[in-house]
């Protein structure tokens, strides 16, 4: 047996005035690779900010997007902050793949210990996070209130402060990049190790701040969400002809408003255990490490089923728009989710079957965890039958659902095999668990926000995103996917367990250059979707898209124009059936032309970046022990909170005549397209 | 053009609306409000379930403890129904039986939890911790 390993940093000093902070705790003075990084960072953050001063955008900016209280633009930002985290994630995989590939034979590969473990910790949370969770809070704001016929969320203003404080622990997660240092816990931070004995640094404090910070924005989100679904479906809209789109994004906000304040309580003791010596969980004085394990994942299930509800209903919409039909057994569908949400609470211990609560515990929720695979079983069947005898077209979106659909239910079927308790203390901590989870995460979750990319960036910008190279993104990430992932599900069954930096077997490495080159088609994938955006955005003359329903959709964000105006409806519609929108160009409904009254809208406020900003230093203050800071932080969070309430200036008007302005204006395309077709058929 | 109405053009005309979702101040008015008749019932119920437990222990009616305490946890479940059904008007109704809706789904939820919680960690305390091992042996 060895002993415990030391902490692998020495408790940093402490001083009143920049308290555990000191030139010591900048790792890039010391470590090549992070100093590299960091003059890279800095050489592009002055870029772009010299472009944004030099394009005189910062104004434009601030009145147009960050003070922005529409759901649309909100939304987008969303969209904005999950692909530049999920560029950092996929820099950190890289890294990893990288390392493992190189790490044999005697070689300790690039990364020491210190730097490593810091890189799969950061992995991890930014991917879930700061990646998944703003891509489906970014799709729900954006497309949910447009579906259900509304102006805006209920909340605006929430919305507006959620995002940033999302964006908080965002860049709480990147300083630390540059200031002191990530954890090196794993991306749920279990204790002992998380505790002050074994992590006396910076680096889990980080990791608590960021998530507690951005944590506030994902349930006050959720609360916005729900109450948006529920009070403000335009007339007609019952529940059972709401979008399958808005049913699963009302499910993922249940679950959201239900699970996150577990993650903030179990947070808020492992912080009392850091900060103030309590017990909680630490080894002695009565300190139970499992409990931790319990409640983070009471949370943690739950989380994944927040981040794939909606990428279902992302997959219902296009499997049903590029089908041309309506959705194989909506009900069915409908019900199967609201059964997932409720299984999605049966099933946590399957994340610990090895901890040791024995046989009985562990059979009761290995059967519930082989349960919740029917509902998705279902779901899968309801696609397929979809599509059945459907004129199918083999856009982006719809190709991205089929990959979808061949490489979750392989995700699903090794996940029914993890469920099984003796199966899984062979294959519990390997790589298999590993290939298991990215097949659902990548398969799923991925796979479904480029879908919906591919299919609502019309909506958003008014031209259709270019298809060429959205292609070679595809052909570069399905692909690329498997021979990075099938290495692992085959070293996991010969027992090659997670998180590890170097090997002493030289017969494994073959594996892990196969599954480097697959990272690097991954790559290669991203780069391929980087130029579609950046060409289609050159060539956006060609591709724009006047109509508005560019697919020949069949829910309501179609019926308006691309992008819609800020109110979105100048009339809201009226429900008579499932698929609105479809059932309004069967019937040949006209839009309303006169009769435009004042439309009564939220007004922008930048009280949202001002009050999250200050969190920000508050929670980074917190993880330096900057006690004078936390001290005015806390203050001028609760002045500048109580100082919003007194502006009265939180709506306004559109007038009448600019609303007929605008329609005017949609009207004469709308003409316009319908000559060009004319003459063109 | 069917007979079915698909936007609600008449109907913003007779209500006199702009936005019948008034962003910002768009309360519904439907809901409970409650009468002062509710807020004494509810108020006189809660001293009365509050004084009751404390006489319990005060004055040890009941010699064992743990009936006590079972007791007085019964007065505190009936003592949150009391709070919530005249203090925060639940009803089966209010908000069209949303609000119902909510307070089962958190029931359900908080009953998974605790008790799952318990069952797991009791388990785990008797199978897993040093101490009850150097005990068997």
């Amino acid at each position: 047996m060895t002993a415990v390993p030391l902490p692998t940093t020495a408790p940093p000093q402490w001083s009143p005035l920049l308290g555990r902070f000191s030139l010591e705790q900048l790792p890039f003075l010391h470590e090549p690779i992070v100093a590299a990084t960091f003059v890279g960072v800095i050489l592009g953050g002055i870029a772009l900010v010299g472009a944004l001063t030099y394009f005189r955008l910062w104004g434009y900016l601030w009145k147009e997007w960050f003070t922005s209280v529409d759901h649309k633009k909100i939304g987008i930002m969303y969209m904005v902050l999950g692909l530049v985290m999920f560029m950092r994630g996929f820099a950190d995989a890289i890294m990893m793949r990288l390392q493992q590939a190189i790490a044999f034979n005697g070689s300790e590969g690039y990364l020491n210990p210190h730097h490593y473990d810091q890189v799969f910790t950061a992995h991890g949370v930014i991917m879930i996070f700061f990646a998944a969770m703003p891509f489906v809070t970014g799709l729900m704001n954006y497309v949910v209130p447009l579906q259900i016929g509304a102006r805006d969320v209920s909340f605006p203003f929430l919305n507006n402060f959620s995002f940033w404080m999302t964006t908080g622990g965002a860049v709480l997660v990147m300083a630390s990049l540059f200031l002191g240092e990530f954890g090196q816990t794993g991306w749920l931070a279990f204790p002992p190790l998380s505790g002050l004995a074994y992590s006396p640094g910076v680096g889990v404090d980080y990791y608590i701040w960021s998530l507690q910070v951005a944590g506030v924005g994902t349930t006050l989100s959720g609360i916005n969400l729900i109450a948006t679904i529920i009070k403000m479906r335009a007339p007609g809209m019952t529940l059972m002809r709401m979008p399958v789109f808005t049913w699963t994004a009302l499910c993922t906000n249940v679950l959201i408003v239900a699970s996150f304040p577990v993650l903030t309580a179990v947070l808020v003791l492992l912080s009392l255990d850091r900060y103030v010596g309590t017990n909680f969980f630490t080894n002695d004085f009565g300190g139970s490490p499992m409990m931790y394990v319990n409640m983070i994942w009471i949370w943690g299930h739950p989380e994944v089923y927040i981040l794939i509800l909606p990428i279902f209903g992302v997959f219902s919409e296009v499997t049903s728009t590029f089908s041309g039909k309506r959705l194989f057994g909506y009900t069915s569908m409908v019900y199967a989710t609201v059964v997932i949400t409720i299984l999605s609470y049966l099933v946590w211990l399957h994340h610990f079957f090895t901890m040791g609560s024995g046989a009985s515990v562990n059979s009761f929720f290995g059967i519930t965890t082989m349960i919740i695979s029917i509902p998705t079983g279902a779901k899968l069947f309801n696609w397929l039958f979809t599509m059945y005898r459907g004129r199918i077209r083999f856009d982006l979106p719809m190709m991205w659902t089929v990959a979808f659909m061949l490489t979750f239910t392989i995700g699903g079927m090794t996940g029914v095999l993890l469920a099984v308790p003796p199966a899984d203390f062979v294959l519990h901590n390997s790589l298999f668990l590993i290939a298991h989870f990215h097949n659902v995460i990548i398969g799923g979750v991925v796979f479904g926000t480029f879908a919906a990319i591919n299919y609502w960036w019309p909506k958003a910008f008014g031209f259709k995103l270019n298809q060429f190279w959205g292609k070679v993104s595809f052909w570069c990430w399905v692909p690329g996917f498997w021979i990075a992932f099938t290495p692992l599900y085959i070293m996991g069954l010969m027992g090659v367990t997670r998180r590890t930096r170097v090997f002493d077997d030289p017969s494994l490495q073959p594996y892990f250059i196969v599954a480097l080159l697959g990272a690097l088609l991954i790559a290669a994938g991203i780069g391929a979707m980087i130029v579609q955006y950046g060409v289609s955005i050159w060539k956006r003359e060609a591709l724009t898209d006047e109509s508005g329903d560019p697919w020949n959709g069949r829910t309501l964000e179609w019926a308006t124009s691309s992008p819609p105006p800020a109110y979105n409806f100048a009339f809201t519609p009226i429900v008579h059936d499932l698929d609105a929108w479809e059932d309004m160009k069967r019937a040949g409904v006209g839009r309303p032309l006169e009769g435009f009254r004042p439309i009564h809208m939220p007004s922008n406020t930048g009280a949202g970046v001002v009050l999250a900003g200050i969190s920000t230093l508050l929670g980074f203050a917190l993880i330096w022990h900057i006690w004078w800071l936390v001290g005015i932080s806390f203050v001028a969070l609760l002045v500048s909170a109580i100082t919003h309430t007194f502006n009265y200036k939180r709506d306004y008007h559109i007038p009448a005549e600019d609303v007929a302005a605008v329609e005017a204006q949609r009207t004469a395309q709308l003409e316009r397209l319908a000559q060009t077709q004319g003459a063109t058929a | 053009m069917n007979a079915k109405n698909y936007n609600d053009l008449a109907h913003r005309h007779a209500h006199g609306e702009a936005n019948p979702h008034a962003i910002g101040h768009g309360h519904g008015h439907d809901e409970a409000h409650g009468s002062l008749r509710d807020y004494v019932i509810g108020f006189v119920l809660s001293v009365v379930l509050t004084a009751i437990p404390f006489w319990l222990v005060m004055s040890g009616a009941i010699a064992d403890k743990s009936t006590t305490a079972l007791v007085i946890a019964a007065f505190a479940v009936v003592q949150v129904i009391v709070h919530m059904v005249y203090f925060l008007h639940m009803n089966g109704k209010a908000e069209g039986g949303w609000n119902m809706l909510a307070l089962i789904f958190t029931a359900v939820v908080v009953l998974i939890v605790i008790s799952g919680s318990m069952w797991v960690m009791y388990h785990m305390n008797a199978n897993m911790m040093p101490m009850h091992m150097e005990q068997m042996d």
